[in-house]
């Protein structure tokens, strides 16, 4: 198999605060594909989103990298300098924020915003004629009319104004895309919709996306391959359609027990009781041991290994053979 | 599965059992007061991370010791109230000054016997050349009896200055509270009910702010006998009904549309249970922050009016300027020091104290500003 | 039949977009647009649309937080027997009485606490306001509440201010406030939609076990299909102001008669990679209805739509078959 284009490999990352240091990224390794797509999924403070500012090195102020490396075709991004980050973001990385779509500037043309993105990543740059040809490009790629270039971005719908971000992020012809929950604040028709173009330009581009999201269903839609974080930790990861249909982890297994769907039998859905633990005093051993049902001594005092279960679908659970088939009720 | 809700700690030993005691067998009261306490103790916390707050807080507390001390000093007879009585006193055996006539010159243009401009008319005028004379030194300099010297009338800088701090604590106390009570007010009430109320109370507002207070103040000054707690009550009017009523009624329109006031609504709660129990308490914390800051723009309307002259008052610091300039020491300020500059420091300091202490309770009100 | 619980009547509400200070407002926002619908005592139902539909405005309108700008809203009791009040005109002494058998559960558990009040005085407020009880049966009550919605041991619980308390606990205290009451109405907007996933099925649970303790109806205003399909008897689809198909959870989910229900179900992401979706084509955005037209309001969007959809009004609610009402011309009744 070729080279990988981006491996994550043994990341720690805490982040410093008064009262001590939060493990927000503990101890994380994968590896994405040129071509591929790649979802993290976990809850609020699970330290996906902080995976994703760790890839473009857009940490807040406070954060340290403990160990481990980041390698985009073999380079190790977090040794290099800030003047050689910045050029390689945009450009080789590029991101769709949280809430993006609310942070384009109101007195400026939508299409001038992205011009302007470009200027600063493109050497040489570009005359206005190119930059206005790949603008042009761009809107056709995402589904807006290039017209809506010179529109101002109160005259943008919410899903309008998200494909305008999906464009900008696609501007410079990043290798790897990083959306970060780029559908959440949208209705599902549309989330239906910029999903499926997404998809589509992935298919055409051949970039590779990494989507992150607190929606496995999401995740299950658009991606090849899934990692699910829980308090900092990738519990699992593996192909979509394998944890899907066999889930070993078991806060995986409980996160899709718990997850309402409108097809299939109407059913009972088992909660998962208990609250995310406070990552500045992470539980000793495996971190999800105080919420899980299937929980042993030595899950309360030793760090579970990741093991390759098959298939390049590995699990950090000491009792992952416990975990029932999905659709089993517990109890 | 057990249940393993997980719970943040509560700060520093939470007084619980006392709560839970509390609701069993006294008054909603105490139970607020325990709860206050809790808070203020964490605010405190916050409040004392905050250099700067913590240096104001200082200054308040330095001039507060100040103003409360001419009391023990009477009262311990360490000052008699003959000499050290801010406006009535006088130091009878002031400092004397030798001065010995050399020359006699006459200014050449204007013809003005020089003895009147550099010392003054009190040399004898039968002093011949070579004779020296004692002169009593009104105002005296600082001594061990004097701390910050006398004034030109012969009475105590230091206590003078002590009162001066009384009165500047008085004027502010009022002023601020007078403008808070009726802003957080008037604010709150023309954001509940908004239509009509709201625009009646909001172009009053604008209205006032157009007026040039300090004009008023001046022209007030001029025709009523203006005593300071006047002064204090149209501070307070002013700032009530004006320019602080826009800022407090903003807040409580963010608060307004809160979804927690929608829940009172459906709670069942009535306008009066909504403004009192959830607006006014949550337009609080900015009310205090106001407070403080009227408090810095009172003492300064305070010092600019007895500088003028223009305010009834018997001490103030401002009064002391104003002393200091009719009689001719403001420009000489260099030599007669002890007549302008603690006043003026005073007043500087006092106000830029409260000022210091809002900015840092901004701090705590406002998270964003925290740093991490 | 009994008589229902809340029985909603040609409910509107328009909002004018504003034509500077003097001048009527000429244009209006029809947020509701004359919506029917009954729910049976114990009974919940969902209603479900894309933001700027009116479902929000509706639930506001049933606990009167808003007024109506034409139409009635009947409430019935829980037993079914006594007569149906017309809550746009209960007067303000009578108000307390209605404010005990509607209640509301809102969708941000950051905002719908006053931060500044403590866990009782949050919960204990309906009875504080409505001078019910002792501070002591006050205290007892809260204390029941609590254990009941899950925060125990609920002495730890009383005095805490909300930041210090979970999502998932505010939320636990919010359903307590709601139901402290005892009513048998409550509007739920949202609850779990900003609650972390694995933390919204023990709330919905929760919900569901205290309708049946309570004996409480539910109106469940959400934007998400699968969660309604987990809390609800019956499912009302709102779409511009109008319930454009409602009917039972599984029927409405199963057989979609209406354009847009099948548009909607097809856009919800669903948790099995292996699942393929029907494709099912929907035109442009959703937009305002701001003086709408006399004819359907799908119109714009609808992939199917025929000469009469243009022509006739907004179509009205029909029964295509076992309580399965649509409004769409083109959907033939099939029982």
């Amino acid at each position: 198999m070729s080279r990988p284009l981006l491996e994550v490999d043994h990341l720690v990352m805490n982040y410093r605060t008064d009262k001590g240091d939060v493990s927000a990224v503990e101890d994380v390794t994968f590896t994405l594909h040129s071509g591929e797509s790649l979802g993290l999924v976990g809850e609020s403070g699970c330290g996906k989103t902080s995976i994703a500012m760790s890839l473009l090195r857009l940490v807040a102020d406070n954060a340290v990298f403990k160990s481990g490396e980041i390698r985009l075709e073999g380079t190790n991004l977090l040794a290099l300098t800030e003047e050689q980050m910045r050029q390689r973001r945009w450009s080789d990385i590029s991101m769709v924020f949280q809430g993006a779509m609310n942070a384009w500037n109101p007195v400026y043309r939508v299409g001038d915003q992205i011009r302007e993105a470009m200027d600063l990543h493109f050497r040489p740059r570009l005359s206005t004629a190119e930059s206005n040809d790949r603008i042009e490009r761009l809107f056709n790629l995402v589904g807006l009319n290039p017209a809506m270039a010179n529109r101002y971005p109160h005259e943008f719908s919410g899903g309008m104004r998200q494909r305008a971000i999906i464009a900008m992020a696609l501007s410079c012809d990043p290798k790897v895309i990083i959306a970060d929950e780029p559908t959440t604040a949208l209705d599902v028709i549309v989330q239906d919709q910029i999903l499926q173009e997404l998809k589509k330009i992935q298919a055409e581009l051949g970039m590779s996306i990494i989507y992150i999201s607190h929606d496995i269903a999401v995740i299950a839609e658009v991606t090849d391959t899934i990692g699910v974080m829980y308090a900092g930790k990738l519990v699992e990861i593996g192909p979509t359609s394998e944890v899907f249909a066999r889930p070993r982890h078991p806060y995986t297994f409980l996160l899709l027990s718990s997850t309402p769907s409108v097809t299939g039998p109407r059913r009972k859905l088992a909660p998962l009781e208990g609250e995310p633990p406070n990552l500045l005093d992470p539980p000793k051993g495996c971190r999800f041991h105080p919420r899980c049902p299937w929980a042993t001594d030595r899950c309360h005092t030793d760090e579970p290994i990741s093991e390759d279960v098959g298939g390049g679908h590995l699990v950090a659970c000491w009792n992952w053979q416990e975990v029932p088939e999905i659709g089993t009720l517990i109890k | 599965m057990t249940d393993l809700i997980q719970r943040p700690e509560l700060p520093d030993g939470a007084p619980e059992a006392a709560l839970e005691e509390a609701v069993r067998h006294d008054s909603l009261w105490r139970i607020r007061w325990t709860l206050f306490k809790r808070s203020f103790q964490g605010n405190w916390k916050l409040f004392r991370s905050n250099k700067v707050g913590l240096f104001g807080l200082g200054i308040i507390a330095f001039w507060g010791l100040l103003a409360f001390l001419p009391t023990v000093f009477f009262a311990t007879g360490y000052w008699t109230n003959s000499v050290y009585n801010p406006v009535t006193g006088l130091e009878r055996n002031p400092p004397t000054v030798e001065v010995t006539l050399v020359a006699e010159k006459t200014d050449p243009l204007t013809e003005i016997d020089l003895r009147d401009v550099l010392l003054d008319q009190r040399i004898p005028q039968d002093l011949q050349i070579g004779e020296t004379f004692l002169r009593p030194l009104q105002p005296a300099p600082p001594s061990a009896r004097h701390w910050l010297g006398t004034d030109p009338l012969g009475r105590d800088i230091m206590s003078q200055l002590m009162h001066g701090a009384r009165a500047a604590f008085g004027l502010g106390f009022i002023a601020a509270t007078v403008t808070v009570v009726i802003a957080t007010f008037v604010g709150s009430v023309a954001a509940y009910f908004g239509g009509a109320l709201d625009s009646f109370f909001m172009r009053l507002a604008d209205l006032l702010i157009m007026i040039p207070a300090l004009a008023v103040l001046i022209v007030l000054g001029a025709i009523i006998r203006f005593e300071l707690w006047h002064l204090a009550l149209v501070i307070g009017l002013l700032g009530g009904f004006g320019g602080t009523a826009i800022v407090l009624k903003s807040q409580a329109l963010a608060v307004k549309v809160k979804p927690f006031i929608d829940a009172a609504r459906v709670a069942g709660g009535s306008h009066s249970h909504i403004i009192f129990s959830h607006l006014v308490p949550n337009v609080m914390p900015l009310s205090f922050l106001y407070m403080m800051f009227t408090v810095t723009a009172a003492i300064q309307s305070e010092a600019t009016l007895s500088f003028l002259g223009l305010l009834n008052v018997k001490t103030s610091w401002g009064l002391m300027i104003n002393l200091a300039n009719t009689e001719g020491y403001l420009l000489q300020g260099g030599t007669y020091w002890w007549l302008v500059f603690p006043a003026g420091l005073a007043v500087t300091l006092l106000a830029a104290a409260f000022f210091l202490v809002g900015r840092a309770m901004d701090e705590v009100i406002n998270p964003r500003l925290r740093r991490r | 039949m009994s008589q229902p619980l809340i029985k909603v009547d040609q409910l509107s509400k328009l909002f004018p977009v504003s034509r500077g200070m003097f001048r009527k407002p000429i244009d209006f926002i029809h947020a509701v647009d004359g919506i029917s619908f009954e729910i049976a005592p114990g009974e919940s139902l969902g209603l479900v649309g894309e933001s700027g539909c009116g479902k929000s405005t509706t639930g506001r309108m049933l606990v009167r937080l808003s007024d109506a700008t034409s139409g009635q809203i009947l409430l019935g009791d829980s037993q079914g027997t006594d007569d149906l009040v017309d809550v746009a005109h209960i007067d303000d002494s009578d108000m307390g009485k209605f404010r005990r058998r509607v209640q509301m559960i809102f969708q941000d558990p950051y905002e719908s606490m006053n931060p500044r009040r403590t866990v009782f005085e949050t919960v204990s407020e309906p009875l504080a306001v409505q001078n019910i009880g002792t501070l002591h049966e006050r205290e007892e009550r809260v204390t029941a509440m609590l254990q009941l919605v899950g925060l125990t041991p609920p002495v730890t619980f009383l005095f805490r201010y909300p930041h210090e308390l979970s999502g998932g606990q505010r939320q636990r205290v919010a359903i307590a406030r709601a139901l402290v009451l005892d009513p048998s109405f409550v509007v739920a907007d949202e609850p779990t939609s900003m609650l972390d996933v694995s933390i919204r099925i023990s709330i919905m649970d929760l919900m569901l076990k205290l309708a049946d303790e309570f004996n409480v109806s539910y109106l469940y205003i959400t934007h998400d299909l699968a969660v309604a399909r987990y809390m609800c008897d019956r499912i009302a689809v709102m779409y511009l102001g109008k319930i454009v198909e409602i009917g039972d959870t599984e029927e409405i989910l199963g057989n979609p008669q209406h354009p847009y229900t099948r548009a909607l179900l097809a856009a919800v992401p669903v948790p099995d990679p292996s699942f393929k979706k029907p494709d099912v084509q929907i035109l442009g955005g959703i937009t305002k209805a701001i003086n709408p037209p006399p004819r359907c309001r799908f119109i714009d969007r609808c992939p199917f739509s025929q000469p009469i959809c243009e022509v006739e009004d907004h179509p009205p609610l029909e029964d295509k078959g076992g309580g399965h009402f649509v409004a769409c011309h083109l959907v033939e009744k099939t029982a």
